[in-house]
């Protein structure tokens, strides 16, 4: 096994440092040469330890829990890194002379804007993601992590990928697809390591000890397979060479833009929204300790959810080429998607009767709930402004940048934040986290912004949207382009301001973590015996 | 731990499974959910049979309401035409040297011309109209062909140097690279330097002085303040088209410029060229 390994690595390292040679762009060859160095010391270390005596890898009847500590702390690293370059592209975009010279051609806002996106949704998001999943599908499964290896794998794989992704857009490397920005072999890279991630998933579910598979893992399964999908379909693309990161689209037009909206929708849909219902139908029954509200309500909301969100990308391509059938069926399927969205919110918030007390007391169930509240809010706001007539006002406005943020903040970011002060005592063998009133900090803190952010988006939004369309008596456009930019200004402090207190909050908390981990030792947790895991009557 | 069991909070039965100690409850759906979910369909299907959506083999439903995105663009194109029908008339009408600054009709002419501007003369002359390199500044009140509102009238009609309209504004500067000498063109160059500025070699400029009136003057004028009718800039204003440089005079004297511009008579309707006239007129610089 380990011949084959150095096989492999001492392939790449070559293949990789010929590419670096011939390299015709700047971020090819960074990358390339990035490669070289990753599988050139892989190789050394794999070298170092092949035909040693092999020491035992854990043993199998305790959890794999050392892929999820690291997991937990490369969610916490990319979020503060992903929220810092939000909050400085928000001042830029008040203050453009935060565009500053010696930054033009890396960090002036049109570069540093996708790596906000990825930053936040793929790294701090999809950090989440894996290690939430494997530690949920573990537990509710009963059983360790399959594939052994294999998830450590997949978690630096995906580290590896979003440095090549970010680099990238910092160099200029990108296909300009929005969220779907890296250039052809960082998509294949990460298509490979989504297959392994798929396999452990997979895997660990086929081998659980628990006649059922819980409902957490239909949805994180469900994210796995159609991210797979989506990925695949929209990053379809020629090389203009081997040795270049360029690649051309092998769909044009408004094919070009539809796919790209399928993608860019589901993955709102199914990592935003049906990971992260995964992550809450884990921690929010742990956190309250009550039984989970409704057995129906979550498989009729799980199969339409996914059902309807597949068909609900159109409405991102109102009033273009796009035919107005396709626009219809956009449209229906959106507002068809309300309840079943909804559903989440309600079997989350109701998992709660009998223990909304904790409210009082509890901070981290405070994240969970608030973030469900942004959950529904953002699940209503979305039908609403996918109907065309909404949209002809919204669309291009910064509605859409607030309506993103209330989900992404309020829902993604509070629920992940809430898995981590569940998470992080648990992993390393606490009875809970350092400080409780620092979690109560960044609760605030956090609510606080994400209400500047909100709000003030949906003023400026429905402003400029108005100021747009505003036309004199004759029907001529009575502002300018540039009259709407300025009078935004003050909202766009307002939001920047958001953005500080939504990153300060996040600070406390890795403040607050690094207290709890100081001196701690790595948790083994054993699984459980298999006598009281008989299998469940029925 | 297997068994259903009914939960001490609500009294709800569960329904007997257990993953890690998350039970579940066999609660009913919510009704409300559950009916506005049905409602939502209804309305659905209701919306999908009034509007496009259905794709077919060839083509798409069409919808009972015989709605398109085009069709409500063209009829919101067509209200407000027939709302400015009578200014229409009347601007294709009216002389436009009368037309009074503060009328209906007037601010009709400047919207509707300013609309015509950018999405047709900004390319070249700027979005604000501040010309470029190489293209007329319109801000200002220096005119190579005339800055009243009938000599811009005449120059957007007919264009300048263009090979498609007869009546084009047309005049042609020879090229003096191959007519002077390298030393007689540094003495022009540095002659018509000095008609701007107080820099320049007093020798130099005299002996230059002297080829100007002889080969350029018919056109430029003795003292180079440009000629309206031929359209021959003023080189005394110190507002130059290609620059005021040494070197970019010394190539524009060299090689001369022959800048083309289209007749938009032949591209725009009458009401059109009228209101993009007025807007131009209107800008600062009109006479």
């Amino acid at each position: 096994m380990n011949y084959l390994k150095l096989v492999i690595l001492g392939l790449v390292t070559l293949f990789a440092a010929i590419a670096t040679n011939w390299a015709h762009d700047l971020a090819y060859q960074v990358h390339a040469l990035l490669v070289m160095l990753v599988a050139a010391g892989m190789f050394i270390w794999v070298l170092r330890r092949t035909d040693e005596p092999s020491k035992v890898e854990g043993p199998s009847a305790v959890y794999f829990d050392g892929v999820i500590r690291a997991g937990v702390i490369a969610t916490a690293f990319w979020g503060i890194a992903g929220f810092l370059v939000g909050t400085f592209i928000a001042f830029q975009l008040a203050f453009p002379a935060l565009n500053f010279e010696f930054l033009q051609g890396f960090g002036n806002f049109g570069r540093l804007r996708p790596l906000h996106t990825s930053a936040v949704i793929f790294a701090f998001g999809g950090n989440a993601l894996i290690a939430t999943s494997f530690y949920v599908v573990q537990r509710t499964s009963a059983v360790r992590l399959w594939g052994g290896n294999t998830a450590w794998f997949v978690f630096w794989g995906y580290q590896l990928f979003i440095v090549l992704a970010a680099t990238g857009y910092l160099m200029g490397a990108t296909q300009s697809k929005e969220y779907a920005e890296p250039e052809w072999y960082v998509d294949i890279w990460l298509t490979v390591v989504w297959l392994a991630y798929l396999a452990v998933y997979l895997g660990t579910i086929v081998k659980r000890r628990e006649k059922h598979i819980y409902v957490a893992n239909w949805f994180f399964l469900s994210f796995i397979i159609t991210v797979a999908m989506l990925h695949l379909v929209n990053n379809l693309s020629i090389p203009v060479s081997i040795w270049g990161s360029k690649s051309v689209q092998v769909f044009s037009g408004v094919q070009d833009a539809m796919t790209q909206w399928w993608y860019g929708h589901n993955a709102v849909g199914f990592f935003l929204t049906a990971g992260f219902l995964g992550m809450m139908y884990y921690f929010v029954p742990k956190q309250a300790g009550r039984p989970v509200y409704s057995y129906k309500l979550s498989i009729i909301h799980f199969w339409a959810l996914i059902f309807l969100y597949i068909w609900a990308g159109p409405h991102h391509l109102h009033y273009t080429a796009l035919p107005d059938w396709a626009s219809t069926l956009g449209m229906v399927f959106s507002i068809v998607l309300w309840m079943p969205s909804w559903g989440g919110m309600i079997n989350g918030l109701m998992t709660l009767q009998g223990a909304w007390d904790k409210l009082r007391t509890d901070p981290i169930m405070r994240m969970f709930v608030l973030s469900l509240g942004f959950y529904g809010m953002s699940t209503f706001e979305g039908p609403m402004m996918s109907i065309r007539a909404v949209n002809s006002l919204s669309h291009y406005t910064d509605w859409t940048i607030g309506h993103v943020h209330s989900g992404a903040l309020g829902w993604n970011g509070m629920i992940t934040f809430g898995a981590i002060y569940f998470l992080t005592p648990k992993l390393w063998g606490r009875d809970k986290m350092y400080s409780m009133s620092a979690i109560n900090w960044h609760f605030w803190l956090a609510t606080l912004g994400i209400v500047l952010y909100a709000s003030s988006m949906w003023v400026t939004g429905i402003m400029e949207g108005l100021m747009w369309r505003e036309v004199d008596d004759q029907g001529f456009l009575v502002n300018s382009f540039a009259d709407t930019v300025s009078a935004k200004f003050p909202m766009y402090v307002v939001r920047g301001l958001g953005g500080v207190m939504f990153l300060a909050g996040a600070l406390v908390m890795c403040w607050n973590m690094w207290m709890t981990i100081r001196g701690a030792k790595p948790a083994t947790v054993s699984l459980p015996s298999a006598k009281s895991n008989a299998v469940p009557a029925e | 731990m297997s068994e259903r069991k009914i939960d001490d909070e609500t009294g709800v039965e569960t329904t007997g499974h257990s993953w890690d100690g998350i039970e579940e409850l066999n609660n009913p759906l919510p009704r409300w959910w559950l009916w506005t979910l049905y409602a939502c369909i209804v309305w659905a299907i209701g919306y999908t049979i009034a509007y496009p959506a259905w794709p077919m083999i060839s083509g798409a439903t069409q919808g009972m309401l015989g709605f398109s995105t085009r069709g409500q663009v063209a009829a919101d194109i067509i209200e407000h035409e027939a709302k400015n029908e009578a200014l229409v008339a009347e601007l294709v009408a009216a002389d436009l040297t009368t037309l009074p600054p503060s009328s209906d009709l007037h601010r009709y002419a400047v919207a509707r011309g300013g609309s015509v501007f950018r999405a047709q003369c900004s390319q070249c002359h700027g979005s604000g109209a501040a010309g470029a390199v190489g293209y007329p500044n319109l801000l200002d009140n220096d005119w190579l062909w005339g800055g009243d509102i009938e000599s811009i009238s005449a120059t957007i009609t007919h264009g300048v140097r263009n090979e498609t309209d007869l009546d084009a504004r047309y005049s042609e500067m020879p090229a003096y690279g191959d007519i002077f000498a390298e030393e007689e063109i540094e003495a022009v160059v540095e002659f018509v330097a000095s008609l701007s500025s107080t820099e320049f070699d007093t020798d130099l400029a005299q002996a230059g002085s002297e080829l100007f009136l002889d080969n350029c003057a018919a056109c430029h004028g003795d003292e180079g303040l440009g000629d309206q009718m031929l359209g021959a800039p003023n080189l005394a204003d110190a507002i130059w088209l290609y620059g005021g440089d040494r070197d970019t005079l010394t190539e524009t004297v060299s090689n001369a410029r022959f800048g083309v511009m289209p007749a938009w008579g032949q591209r725009l309707s009458d009401v059109d060229v009228r209101a993009v006239s007025v807007y131009v007129h209107a800008l600062g610089g009109g006479e």
